[in-house]
């Protein structure tokens, strides 16, 4: 069984894969969706506009209850992770391979919170004070703190990696077990996969993506605001 | 034991440390079973609660989920990804 993304064609030395042209088609259908949303504005909004306006109302409400009302400015990025990587893994449903079983795109967006929960660590606690508290009850947790840290985006990366992985995984098992079960009866139509897998596509194809996505959004917000605020607990 | 390549060996010992990888689950099934039940107990007390109670049962089981999502990981690669593999 293979298990990688199929390559496409190849420019110069790159492979182009399936899952770089997936990803280029979900962010030029977003941006599609905002374009039509905000053509013509108006006070009482119709059709696209009151869908824009939810998404971006909820997005806001999360992170003004999770980090607080003075850091609306890391909603933008928020919203574009929750959306790009919710409508990432539900793919499966269109019977793509969904884009974040791959690590190519989940351990950059891993690296990008990181980066972002850092250096908003040391600014807001200027230089010394992040040292300090990376040596925080006793000097000899240094280490310790340091390898937790480096240990958290990779579980980030790895923890929606395995889980959409392993939902293509079981949804190729379970549709090539239907399709030999059709064939041992007798007919040429797999008509065993009608109804059978929907419970497994409604698990794995929309209840997890969105699980996965808010955790991964959660745990960005969670660190970046700890990050920022530690230095009230002293 | 007569006849048995060294190939055919390192392909068998991987694949039975592909099953014995996935005991990790047994820690994470008892793991995510006391957070459904503190869940349980809590809204039992507090029937109103509910919606949060959810959302932070479900925040806690995908939290502990990582830990057999890395055992998934080393069985995966043992069997299609197999480094001792020629």
């Amino acid at each position: 069984m293979e298990l990688g993304p199929r390559i496409l064609f190849t420019i110069g030395g790159i492979n182009v894969t399936e899952t770089v042209i997936f990803s280029l088609i979900i962010s030029l259908l977003i941006l599609l969706f905002a374009y039509l949303a905000t053509r013509k504005m108006e006070t009482i909004p119709h059709g696209f506009q009151a869908y824009g306006e939810l998404i971006v109302g909820t997005i806001y409400n999360l992170v003004a209850d999770t980090m607080g009302k003075e850091n609306l400015k890391f909603a933008p990025y928020i919203g574009t992770l929750f959306l790009f990587l919710g409508f990432g893994s539900c793919l499966g449903l269109l019977d793509l391979r969904p884009i974040t079983a791959d690590l190519n795109t989940t351990v950059p967006l891993a690296l990008v919170s990181f980066i972002m929960i850092h250096y908003n660590a040391v600014r807001a606690q200027t230089g010394k004070g992040y040292i300090k508290h990376l040596a925080s009850p006793y000097a000899f947790m240094l280490p310790l703190n340091i390898m937790s840290d480096v240990m958290f985006p990779i579980t980030l990366a790895f923890r929606i990696f395995g889980n959409i992985l392993a939902g293509v995984i079981v949804m190729t098992l379970l549709y090539g077990a239907l399709e030999s079960i059709s064939a041992s009866v007798g007919s040429s139509v797999p008509f065993f996969m009608i109804g059978l897998p929907l419970p497994l596509n409604f698990f794995f194809d929309m209840f997890e993506p969105a699980l996965q996505a808010y955790i991964f959004v959660m745990l960005t917000m969670v660190f970046t605001s700890n990050g920022m605020h530690v230095e009230e607990d002293h | 034991m007569t006849g048995i390549t060294p190939q055919a060996f390192i392909m068998g010992m991987s694949a039975l440390a592909a099953g014995l990888a996935m005991v990790a689950m047994a820690g994470v099934g008892i793991g995510i079973g006391f957070n459904a039940g503190k869940t349980v107990e809590s809204t039992a007390r507090q029937p109103e609660a509910q919606g949060t109670l959810l959302k932070v049962m479900l925040v806690g089981v995908a939290l502990t989920e990582t830990a057999g999502i890395f055992a998934l990981i080393i069985s995966i690669i043992l069997l299609f990804a197999n480094p001792y593999a020629q």
